[in-house]
């Protein structure tokens, strides 16, 4: 009666073959590609590295400034620019600017690369049910499966650094925008995009003129999460090189140093609030048309 | 209420775009291929949605619309009415049959020709309005030719007359949201008429609207299609409606027309017990005219009679008999050559429901 308290598992010796041949496969893969992929990824890293240039060495007032600037062109609304100014001189008071710089311009690249990869595959999701059928469980696993497990294969083809922690918080910040963009198309309203048809539109006029303009606050949505998401993953991604907030929290972890990790803490919390006001503020003025109903 | 002012109005030629419709077949299902024969050969809709869990959309539709002319096709909700308009323009594809614009068959377009087709042939206006929310008026107004590529300059030019036409003007920056219902069916009749198709289809376009604004709605139509001319193809569930619109009205009941003529020839002779149910509530002075009562020839010395053109509504004559204190009238062709005349009493009895029909009615 052995077995049925003790689950009949794999005997161990085949268990360690199986784990060595796919590490040993994976290690031959990086040490074969390693290099290839790495330098595929080089636009990446210039990409990155200009724009933690841009942030670090512009004068603080300008960067105050230009933020103040998106702000207000977002959102059109003194409050939130006020906010931001208000949050960003802290942080700079408290000596954590460049840190905070770094992270900005991590979050901005990440953002970037996720709209550019994530609106395009959720319009095809959107398109094929079948496409959605395979693409729904690969982000189900992108986004629960833990996020240190996803470090390791991205540090043994890339190493440490950059890149590799941009791809982490890509993998780790891209869902939300892509299930985002393939609800809010499906979620269009069908009699307009007959109307559509009846007047003959292609397919990409549809989805110029009629789907993309009536998914867009969704997909704000969904930009919101990711960056939000992004913020999170920062931390994280510091123990892989990526640089900014998330080390000096690492470092109060390591060392105990509570107020250290507080300061840094909360400095993230104040960038996350401005993006989140920022741009869900973005959001609801694309909203603006269907503001008065008429009763 | 708002006047239609002619003078701004510009296309003004009838281009001969008649639409003919052969033995179209519509089976809605997972393989409605597999069931057509079965239905031609006289299957009915219940055994083949009972046998084989497939709906019978349409059954042999064939009407001829004339170009230039209104055609109404009325029926309940569920009797097929929207899908036969939606085979027009091919936004469902039929199982069977043909669609014939220009002699040429819709059914067998490929993409790129259906494409054109719907951009340069028809105009559609929507029961819901399916306006772009994220659009204002005059954006949406210029939808149609922006699709086709038109240049700006002539999208803006073609939108705001028809803006002004249909009674919007002031409204053109305004969203579609900030507008009453009425008002939001003038701009999807404006979109419709910029695209300047010949073929207007119009899905129920009037039956969200409150009485008022349906009639409304209904003289502006009229007053358009004096001039513009175009093949209209107009869906409703209203028979007044249909008779007041209409020069050809079709009937369908579950998939398969009752009857199709004039509004005349369904009030006087309606085919069947279904039709003369909803005939029994028209107000009939206004459909039956004057010629169809009338007796043939001048009433011997009845000169210095008032005298009404033939195609004259009853309620009309009746009209001019009583402010002109007779009891006769003339009725005069259209050169004014005398072709016969008519009484009061012939005109009543014609405007009151006919005495077997409600006896019939009440033995049931």
């Amino acid at each position: 009666m052995d077995w049925l308290y003790r689950f009949p598992h794999m005997d161990d010796s085949t268990l360690t073959a199986l784990k060595k041949s796919i590490d040993e496969g994976f290690r031959a893969f990086t040490r074969a590609y390693g290099d290839a992929i790495e330098s595929f990824f080089d636009p990446l890293q210039y990409f990155l590295i200009q724009s933690e240039r841009f942030m670090t060495t512009t004068p603080w007032p300008i960067i105050i400034a230009l933020i103040a600037a998106i702000a207000w062109f977002a959102s059109r609304n003194w409050k939130i620019v006020a906010s931001a100014v208000i949050t960003l001189l802290l942080i700079g008071f408290f000596d954590m600017w460049t840190d905070t710089m770094k992270t900005v311009s991590m979050i901005f690249v990440c953002t970037v690369l996720s709209i550019a990869i994530g609106i395009p595959i959720g319009i095809l999701m959107s398109r094929s049910d079948r496409f959605q059928s395979v693409v729904n469980p690969v982000l189900d696993v992108m986004q629960t499966m833990p996020s240190f497990v996803y470090l390791i294969p991205v540090v043994m083809l890339l190493g440490i650094g950059r890149v590799p922690g941009l791809i982490a918080v890509v993998i780790y910040a891209i869902p939300p925008i892509i299930r985002l963009t393939n609800l809010g198309i499906r979620l269009v309203d069908k009699d307009v995009l007959e109307a559509a048809d009846a007047f003959g539109s292609s397919s990409w006029q549809r989805l110029k003129n009629v789907q993309m303009p009536l998914a867009l606050p969704t997909i704000m949505a969904g930009i919101n999460q990711t960056i939000m998401m992004a913020l999170a993953m920062v931390v994280i991604a510091s123990m892989i090189g990526v640089q900014g907030l998330g080390q000096p929290v690492l470092k109060a972890i390591a060392n105990q140093y509570f107020t250290l990790g507080m300061f840094n803490g909360l400095a993230i919390v104040g960038i996350a609030i401005i993006f989140d006001r920022v741009s869900q503020a973005y959001g609801k003025r694309l909203q603006k048309h269907l503001e008065t109903i008429h009763g | 209420m708002v006047e239609i002012t002619p003078e701004t109005g510009a296309e003004t030629s009838a281009r001969g775009t008649g639409i003919t419709i052969k033995n179209l077949y519509k089976i809605f299902g997972r393989n409605p291929k597999a069931y057509i024969d079965a239905v031609m050969d006289g299957m009915t809709k219940t055994e083949l949605n009972a046998k084989h869990g497939h709906v019978l959309g349409l059954r042999d539709i064939n009407i001829d619309m004339p170009a230039g002319c209104i055609q109404v096709v009325m029926g309940l909700s569920g009797s097929g009415k929207s899908t036969l308009i939606r085979h027009i323009n091919r936004l469902i594809d039929p199982t069977a049959g043909e669609v014939l614009v220009d002699d040429t068959d819709v059914v067998k377009m490929n993409e790129a020709e259906l494409r054109q087709f719907r951009r340069h042939k028809t105009a559609m206006v929507f029961q819901k309005f399916a306006l772009l929310p994220h659009r204002t008026v005059l954006e949406n107004t210029v939808y149609g030719l922006e699709i086709q590529g038109v240049p700006r300059a002539k999208q803006l030019e073609a939108a705001r007359r028809w803006i002004v036409r249909v009674g919007l003007d002031g409204f053109e920056d305004n969203y579609p949201n900030q507008l009453s219902g009425g008002m939001q069916q003038r701009v999807g009749l404006a979109r419709a008429l910029t695209n300047d198709a010949p073929i207007l289809l119009m899905d129920e376009a009037f039956s969200a609207l409150d009485p008022l604004i349906r009639m409304d709605m209904q003289s502006v139509l009229l007053d358009l299609q004096k001039e513009i001319k175009k093949t209209v193809v107009f869906i409703t569930h209203d028979l007044d409606e249909a008779l007041r619109l209409g020069d050809r009205i079709a009937i369908l009941r579950d998939g398969e027309i009752v009857q199709q003529g004039t509004g005349q020839d369904i009030v006087l002779k309606p085919a069947d017990d279904y039709i003369s149910s909803f005939v029994k509530e028209v107000n009939r002075g206004r459909v039956i005219m004057v010629d169809t009562i009338m007796t043939p020839g001048l009433r011997n010395g009845g000169t210095g009679l008032p005298s009404v053109a033939t195609g004259t509504i009853l309620e009309h004559a009746a009209r001019i008999m009583t402010e002109e204190h007779v009891s006769e009238i003339h009725v005069h062709d259209g050169k004014g050559k005398p072709v016969g005349h008519i009484d009061m009493r012939s005109v009543i009895s014609a405007m009151v429901t006919p005495i077997t029909h409600d006896a019939k009615q009440a033995a049931e």
